[in-house]
């Protein structure tokens, strides 16, 4: 757990960039730091590894607090992710992972074998492993920036706007393939961005901060969605947030009622209500022309259908 | 008389005469002098470059003086230094350390800017401490901006060695006072042409050293 206990950064010139911030962030968890330019949200993240030491206040790992632990020892074992990824331009994609690992003083093979594990890990080609970073796609530079992170197993993983260069198809997929790795591997991840619908579709917990570095609300996404703390957080989420907020309603509370004559699976919008949420089973209902959402298993077999007016009921609440 | 441009039983007999002034011996002078103050100027800019790069405040007043420096006639430096170092080689080394100091102290500097600043930061977030973090991630990727300025650096050198010849030595420059008092043309062609050649391989010879050095800086691939 790291926990930011009533942290103020004010740097040399005067400015306020983070002000008595005090906030959780669980262990195995994603929390993600949300905000507009300038609110303090890179400033706070590098305070967690001592790139930036805090004017006021401490910032604790698991109970203990950073400022007592050497820089580059603590920073071994935070993993660390940035924007245009920072990948060393003169070494080689499978040299680039290794990296911490060297630094750690493994043996060479070991660590390239590490390396290699991890290239496959994040979907990528191990025929890249050769190859210089300019050699490769903004969104595979990113991956293997994520690789490089994990490449000593940190328990923590702090990601500065790491998906925000790259075009949106290879967002989605690099968020995605972030879900899929952190279901795996269990790491306290700080994510910040300034993008909240990337926010709320990473983040177990939100933390929405202002500029002036001041903490607007600390919540899960769901909760966010649906009672943003003030009027600066309701226009941060922006519009649809009731749309929104049905992708964090799960659709297994509707209740099904048996499918009329002739309805099947072909010609509906089909949710699965043990994995989608209230919005997919919206989304069913509008896409078939009787407006029947047609509940289905795994398997695809029918398990019976809900209608729009007990779809709005649920959404209401 | 009709004198040709090129006497070619001249170069033959003056190749290696046993004198000091045979072309062989000439030619080899030439390349120690004007090799020396390369190295040794690029020993002493790599540190000097370092510290300006990391305080700011150094950087114009060094780049100042060594353009002042720069400026100054080579032959004046001759005369100052005459008293000290007499009729040696070592008379016309210094200046040219200095000339080349000029030019490398400021491509270590580029070099050193040339380091985009996510990726120090990323070296720094990675546990590098600050002397590893030069030595096996600023330096390296500092590499092609140096040896571009290396290059700058070798060429002028080469051609500058001649003007010694005012103080007796300057390699293959007395074959332009010999040629030129004698009315004689053949010492000036040769000279030129090694002078010209000389230069060419220490281009070149840099030129592969940065392909082997730094495959990842070829940006077509
Ligand atoms: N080294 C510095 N010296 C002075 N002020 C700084 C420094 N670094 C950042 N700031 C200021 O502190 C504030 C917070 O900066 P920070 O980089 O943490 O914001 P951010 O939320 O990450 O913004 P962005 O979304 O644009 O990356 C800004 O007003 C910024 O101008
Ligand atoms: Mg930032």
């Amino acid at each position: 757990m790291i926990t930011f206990d009533g942290v103020t950064k004010r740097y040399a010139d005067g400015t306020v960039a983070v002000d008595d911030l005090s906030l959780e962030v669980p262990t195995g968890a994603i929390t993600v730091f949300v905000g507009p330019s300038g609110c303090g949200k890179t400033t706070s993240l590098r305070m967690i590894n001592r790139m930036i030491d805090p004017s006021q206040g401490r910032i604790l790992l698991d109970g203990k607090d950073v400022t007592g632990v050497d820089p580059a020892t603590l920073r071994r074992g935070i993993g660390y992710v940035i924007q245009q990824a920072g990948l060393f331009p003169h070494r080689r994609i499978v040299d680039n992972i290794a990296t911490v690992p060297l630094l750690l003083g493994w043996d060479k093979k070991k660590a390239r074998d590490r390396a290699m594990e991890l290239m496959e890990r994040v979907g990528l080609d191990p025929k890249l492993a050769r190859r210089y970073p300019f050699q490769l796609s903004g969104g595979q530079q990113q991956r293997v920036g994520v690789a490089r992170a994990l490449a000593a197993d940190p328990p923590v993983l702090l990601m500065d706007e790491p998906f925000s260069a790259v075009d949106p198809i290879v967002r989605t997929s690099l968020q995605e393939e972030l879900l899929r790795l952190q279901d795996e591997l269990h790491k306290t991840i700080v994510f910040v961005t300034h993008d909240i619908d990337e926010a709320v579709k990473l983040g177990d917990t939100v933390a929405v901060l202002r500029v002036g570095g001041k903490l607007a609300q600390i919540a899960a996404p769901a909760e966010l969605l649906s009672a943003p703390a003030d009027d600066f957080v309701r226009e941060f989420l922006g519009r649809d947030r009731g749309i929104r907020r049905l992708g964090f309603v799960p659709s297994g509370t509707l209740t099904l009622e048996p499918a009329p004559e002739g309805v099947t699976a072909q010609g509906h919008g089909t949710f699965n209500p043990a994995k989608d949420s209230l919005r997919a089973a919206l989304d069913a209902s509008l896409l078939s022309p009787d407006g029947l959402a047609v509940a289905v298993d795994d398997d695809g077999r029918v398990l019976g259908v809900v209608g729009q007016a007990a779809l709005v009921g649920a959404a209401r609440g | 008389m009709d004198e040709p441009l090129v006497r070619w039983d001249w170069i033959a007999r003056n190749w290696d005469n046993g004198g000091p002034t045979s072309v062989k011996v000439l030619l080899e002078n030439h390349i120690v002098m004007a090799f020396v103050p390369v190295v040794v100027g690029l020993l002493i800019a790599i540190p000097l470059g370092l510290a300006c790069a990391r305080y700011r405040w150094l950087y114009q007043p060094t780049v100042g003086i060594m353009n002042i420096v720069y400026s100054l006639p080579s032959l004046a430096l001759f005369s100052i230094l005459l008293s000290v170092t007499g009729l040696t080689q070592t008379t016309v080394i210094i200046p040219l350390t200095l000339f080349s100091l000029a030019v490398l102290i400021p491509a270590v500097v580029d070099g050193m800017k040339s380091v985009p600043d996510h990726v120090r930061q990323s070296a720094v977030a990675m546990g590098f401490q600050p002397y590893k973090r030069l030595m096996k991630v600023e330096l390296p990727i500092a590499v092609p901006v140096v040896l571009a300025g290396l290059r700058v650096a070798a060429v002028s050198s080469i051609s500058l060695v001649s003007v010694g010849a005012l103080i007796g030595q300057g390699g293959l420059g007395y074959l332009f006072i010999d040629g030129w008092q004698r009315q004689f043309y053949t010492p000036i062609v040769v000279g030129i042409v090694l002078v010209v050649a000389l230069a060419l391989v220490a281009d070149f010879v840099i030129i592969v050293a940065q392909r082997l050095l730094t495959p990842w800086a070829r940006r077509s691939a």
